[in-house]
Formats: C-alpha cells, structure tokens, sequence
C-alpha cells in the first residue's frame, strides 16, 4: 500500500477497522474458544445432580428459614439455591473483591488448594465467567467448606465481628427482619460452599457431622 | 434547535454534552469516594443496600466511561469534525438530540439499575442487560453520525489523521460491545468465555476510548499550537501499529489463567510491541510542542492536554513492564492495576476531555478560553491528586502482591494495605475539591471578561 492509501477512508474501515479487529479478536478470542469447545458442558440442572453435604447441613441448621425458601434439601432446590445466589453474587459485585482463579505462582497453590483448570469453568454458572481481576478478599473457587455455613452467615452480617480488620461491607438486606437468614443469604451461602465442592479431597470433604449426613444418597 | 453557524457546528449540541459529562464526573467522583471510605471502615451508610460499597463501585467504572468519557468526547467530535472536514453531521435536529436524550437515558438507566441489582457480571460491561441493546443501537447511529460526514469528506482523496482515528474507533466500538456484552453472557462459557471478556475489557479501551481520544487530540493540538502536527509519516505509524497489536492483547488481563498459553503470549508480546507505536505518538506530539513550552504557563486547555499525554506515556511504559508474566505473579489482582486504570482513564482521557471542555465552553459562547484562578487551582488539585493516587496504589500493589506471596494471614496484606488506602482516600478528597474549582473556572470563563480583569493570567 502506498502511503496515501493508508489515509483514505476505505482502507482505514476495511483493512485497520475490519481486518486488523478479527485477526486480533481470532487470535484473543476465537481460538481458545476453537481449543476448548470440546469441554463437557453442564448446565445448573445437571450441576446440581450431586448434592454437596453443605447444602444438607444448611437444611438442619436453619430448618424453619430453609422450608420457607427452599424446601427439601432436594436437587430441584439446589438448583435454585445456586441460580439465586450466583445471581446475588454478581449483583453485589462479590466478584470485584474475590477472585474465582488459582493461579500456578505466588504460592497460591499453598495458599487456596489446586491450580485452576479449564475443565471446571465450563459450567452455566460461570456464564458469564467470574475469573476477577481484583482480590481484596481471598480467592473463592476452593471455598467449599473451608467456613462452616454458620460462618458464612454471621460474616455477612457483620464481617468485621468474625475477622477483625476486615472491610468487606455488611450485608443486612440478606436477612429477615428477625435477623435469621433470608433467601439471598441462604442461597449465596450455598453458591459459595459449591464453589470447589468437586475437587477429591478438599477441605469440605474432610470434617462432616454425623447429623448432616442423611440416609439416602 | 439547529443553531449551527458557518462552522456547521450544532453549539447546543456541544454544550448539552459538555453539561452531561460534567454533570456525570461529579457523581462518579462521590461515588469512588465513598467506596473508597468502606475500605477505611468508614463507610458511611453501612445495610443500605441501594447504596451497597459494591455496587457503587460498578456505578463509578460505568459512570466514568458511558456518563463522563462518552458524552466528552461527543462535545468534542460535534466541534471537531464540521470544522476539520467542511461537512455537517449526519443529522442535528433529530438525531443529534435522539442521541443526546437517549444516551443519558441508557446512563441513568445504568445507574438505577446498577443500585437496584440488575448488574451484568461483566468487568466494564456492569450496564444491566435490558439497557445494553439501547447502547448497541446509540453506536450505530453514532457511526453514522460521525461517519457521513468523514465519508464525505474522504470520498475525494486522503484524510486528515484525526479522521483515521474518529472512523477507526467508530467502526470498533459497535463489534466490540456486542462482542463483550453478549457472547459471553449467552454463549460461550467459562475460560473461553474469560478470553472474549479480557478481549472485551481491553478492546473498550483501546479501540474506542483511545482512538476517539486520540482523534480529537490530533484535531485540537495543532488548533491550540496554531501550528501542524511534526511529522507525517510518524503520525501514519502510531495509527497502524496502534490498529494491528492493540485488537492482539486481550488476554494479558488474564495471564496465569486457564486460558491457552498461546492466547497469553500474544498478548505480552503485542503489549511490549505497541510501545513502539506509542513512543512514535508520543515523540510526534512532544515535538510538536517543540518551541511553544511556554505556552503551557498560560494555556490552561493545552495544559491538561499535554498532561494527560505524558500520562498516556508513563501508563504505556508501565504497561510494558507489569504486562511481563514475572511482574504478573506480584502485581495481578492487586491495587496496582487499579492504579494504572485511574492513570489511564482519568489521568490521560479524563484530563483530555478537561483540556476539551474548558476550550469549548467559552467557545460556543463566541467567547475565547481564559486562564481563572480557580481553572488554575482546578489543575493543579487534580494533576497532583492524581498522580498521588497513582502512586500511592503502585506501591500498595506491590506490598500486597508480596505479602500474598509470603503466605502470611489473608488478613495482614488488609492490614499492611490500610494506610496505602487512607492516601488515596486524600487523594480522591484533592481530586474532588479540584473538580469543584473546575466547575467555577467553567462557570467563570464563559462570563465575558470584565474590562479590569481582561487577559489576566
């Protein structure tokens, strides 16, 4: 191209305007998306297939509030719980605090659990994905019963009584006027004890009531 | 209400614009600071939720970009482009003013619907999805309303270089937004997802807020030096360089992620490789003003021009730096980013839009721009202000990035960060105190000077 075809208005749309975005947006977006379609997909139905004990526990501890909202502990309300408080945590912008990432340096391995892997994103609930970009708070995709729901509850009432120094805001609106767990906060309770609950071995594995543990699975 | 004169230029049009950025700036200002009071525990309306810390958050990136950037720019294109290409806007009468009404609609809308709880869950793209179609139809009709009269004026032969960037950016902006607003919120899941949305972050940046910016400062500079830009052939480098690497980076908002090793590399590498474009730029402008330093003393809107240039200069070379995968395991997720995003949102295009409004004010009055006190007080608060909190975040950034390293108690890099977070607390307190005096200088600058005062500096 001569130099003054590079000024001219039909080049600068085609070529610097069409062109040069797709080769861009190919190589950025297209391409990792052409490398990972064949990632099983799961929509929240079939996530919510397999019952985490937390989601059971939560049924026990607060009986009365999760009949009113939920129910049965059952997998037609788990996926409600999860639709609910996937839908609390991106309205509250949690995700601007907390990432959902285990990167492989900064010994963050140590620090969280396993590195992250692309597998366990293809999911409808991270549609659109929660990867983050700011930690204020710590990594949240190997939460799963790291903190009791018990926890969960009195933090977000008032998160600096349960960790002095915090700044995570409190987050009265999720509870009844009786200050006993309202429908967002049982359900982003839940949401949060998913997050990592399909890693072998993690932490929400390990210590389980023996009254959580109800007969059938 | 056509009032265009000679010029072809729709003052109205300008001025209704120039009110609704300003107008937005202060909101998004309030509403940085007192999120910024939640991380002091100060925060002073705790279980309010309509005015949750997190959700204020959303409602000051979004302000800033879709309340305060666009509407500054509109100002500035509604002035630029009928006077550098001889042609009128497509429309002014209906779809001039359609445009104007309805993209303070989509910002308001964006605001109560933000504060409500209808955000998208996307970084940047938080507008709640009832009021991204609005946009996606807004920037089409901006396309051609920006775009007939480049057309026109391009159809007989090469154009002026702040055409390239104007068009460039609005044939952009309409494929970008879709692309981040839809594709993966509907469609594509998880890491691919992650990869169109660091595209989309990224492409929101470079290939509208710095194109448009760009254009109209290669409209303005050499108005303001009466002079043209240096050189040519530097100018036709810094626009295709920026065309070709900027659409390849992407990924780097998501490096040591899932995401393909090739995706990231791409974008590391292009991201070092822009500097080049960007030095070219850079040195093109600085040359310019080459023989003319002296006018920065008295030109208030050439001051917060060059400013923000030399803004632009030191967030791209900090760019070549933290985008390298080692910085990346120390400075990723921390307050350094958020830094570098007030350098270059705030620091580079918001001082540009100053620079453009307190030209453009006195001038669709008839009146020429004059120096006030308060514009004085007005830069110097902001300027200062600014480049605290720049700092101040860096070195936040990198206490944090090595304390979470360490493996000490998630608690000590809260900690450690406090007073880091009581510094930009002051500094956000300096940038509103100026945006106040910025407001007098405006109000005072399109008086029409007293026969005392006259031409004081």
């Amino acid at each position: 191209m001569s130099s003054s075809s590079m000024e001219r208005f039909a080049p600068i749309v085609l070529v610097a305007g069409l062109l040069f975005f797709l080769f861009g947006t190919f190589w950025q977006a297209v391409a990792p998306w052409l490398s990972l379609r064949h990632l099983p997909y799961k929509s929240i139905d079939e996530i919510a297939q397999t019952v985490p004990p937390t989601f059971r526990m939560m049924a026990d501890d607060y009986p009365d509030e999760f009949k009113k909202y939920f129910g049965e502990p059952d997998t037609a309300a788990f996926a409600r719980a999860l639709r609910i408080g996937r839908g609390v945590y991106v309205a509250e912008a949690c995700w601007h605090c907390h990432t959902q990432q285990v990167r492989p340096v900064s010994n963050e391995e140590l620090r969280f659990g396993p590195v992250s892997y692309p597998s366990e994103y293809a999911n409808a609930l991270q549609l659109p994905p929660l990867l983050g970009t700011r930690r204020v708070g710590p990594d949240l995709i190997r939460e799963a019963g790291v903190h009791s729901s018990d926890w969960h509850m009195a933090h977000f009432k008032n998160p600096p009584a349960v960790t002095p120094g915090s700044v995570m805001p409190s987050y009265g609106w999720f509870f009844d006027k009786d200050g006993s767990p309202g429908e967002r906060a049982l359900a982003v309770t839940a949401y949060i004890q998913w997050l990592g609950s399909w890693i072998p071995n993690h932490a929400y594995e390990l210590p389980t009531r023996p009254a959580a543990q109800p007969e059938k699975q | 209400m056509t009032t265009s004169s000679r010029d072809g230029v729709c003052r109205p049009l300008v001025w209704a614009h120039t009110l609704a950025s300003l107008a937005y700036i202060v909101i998004v200002l309030f509403a940085g600071m007192l999120y910024s009071l939640q991380f002091l525990s100060l925060f002073p309306f705790p279980n309010v939720e309509f005015l949750s810390p997190g959700r204020l958050r959303m409602l000051h990136t979004n302000g800033a970009v879709y309340g305060f950037i666009i509407n500054g720019f509109a100002a500035g294109l509604y002035w630029a482009i009928p006077r550098f290409t001889g042609q009128r806007v497509w429309n002014e009468k209906y779809v001039g003013w359609f445009m104007f009404g309805a993209l303070q609609a989509a910002v308001l809308a964006t605001a109560v619907g933000l504060l409500a709880g209808y955000a998208q869950g996307i970084e940047w793209a938080e507008t709640p999805i009832f009021v991204d179609p609005f946009i996606v139809v807004w920037l089409i009709v901006a396309l051609f309303q920006f775009g007939i009269p480049i057309y026109r004026y391009g159809k007989s032969g090469p154009m002026y270089v702040a055409a390239w960037y104007m068009v460039a950016g609005c044939v952009w902006v309409p494929m970008v937004y879709v692309m981040g607003n839809y594709i993966p919120q509907f469609f594509v899941p998880g890491i691919a997802g992650a990869a169109i949305t660091g595209t989309w972050i990224h492409d929101a940046v470079g290939l509208f807020v710095t194109p448009i910016g760009w254009g109209l400062m290669y409209y303005f500079v050499p108005i303001l030096l009466r002079k043209p830009v240096w050189g040519h052939s530097m100018s036709l480098l810094g626009f295709w360089g920026l065309a070709f690497f900027y659409p390849l980076q992407g990924v780097h908002h998501f490096l040591w992620s899932p995401i393909p090793m090739y995706a990231q590399y791409a974008a590391v590498i292009s991201t070092v490789v822009l500097e080049l474009a960007v030095v070219t730029v850079i040195v093109n402008f600085v040359l310019t003003l080459r023989g003319q330093f002296g006018q920065l003393a008295n030109d208030l809107p050439l001051r917060w021009i060059y400013t923000g240039i030399l803004n632009y200069a030191i967030t791209c070379f900090q760019c070549a730096i933290q985008v390298l995968l080692t910085s990346q395991k120390i400075i990723h997720f921390t307050d350094w980013v958020v830094g570098h995003a007030h350098l270059i949102m705030f620091g580079t295009f918001g001082f540009w839009i100053f620079g453009i409004l307190s030209y453009l004010s006195p001038k669709v009055k008839g009146l020429e721009p004059r120096s006030t006190r308060a514009g004085e007080w007005a830069y110097w608060l902001i300027t200062i202000g600014t480049i605290l909190m720049w700092f101040d975040l860096l070195i936040a950034g990198v206490v944090q990035g090595v304390s979470w390293m360490s493996l000490a108690p998630w608690m000590e890099s809260v900690r450690v960060s406090v007073p880091f977070w009581a510094i930009r607390t002051a500094t956000g307190t300096m940038i509103i105190a100026g945006m106040i005096m910025y407001l007098v200088h405006i109000a005072e600058s399109r008086r029409a000077p007293s026969a005392g005062r006259a031409g004081s500096a």
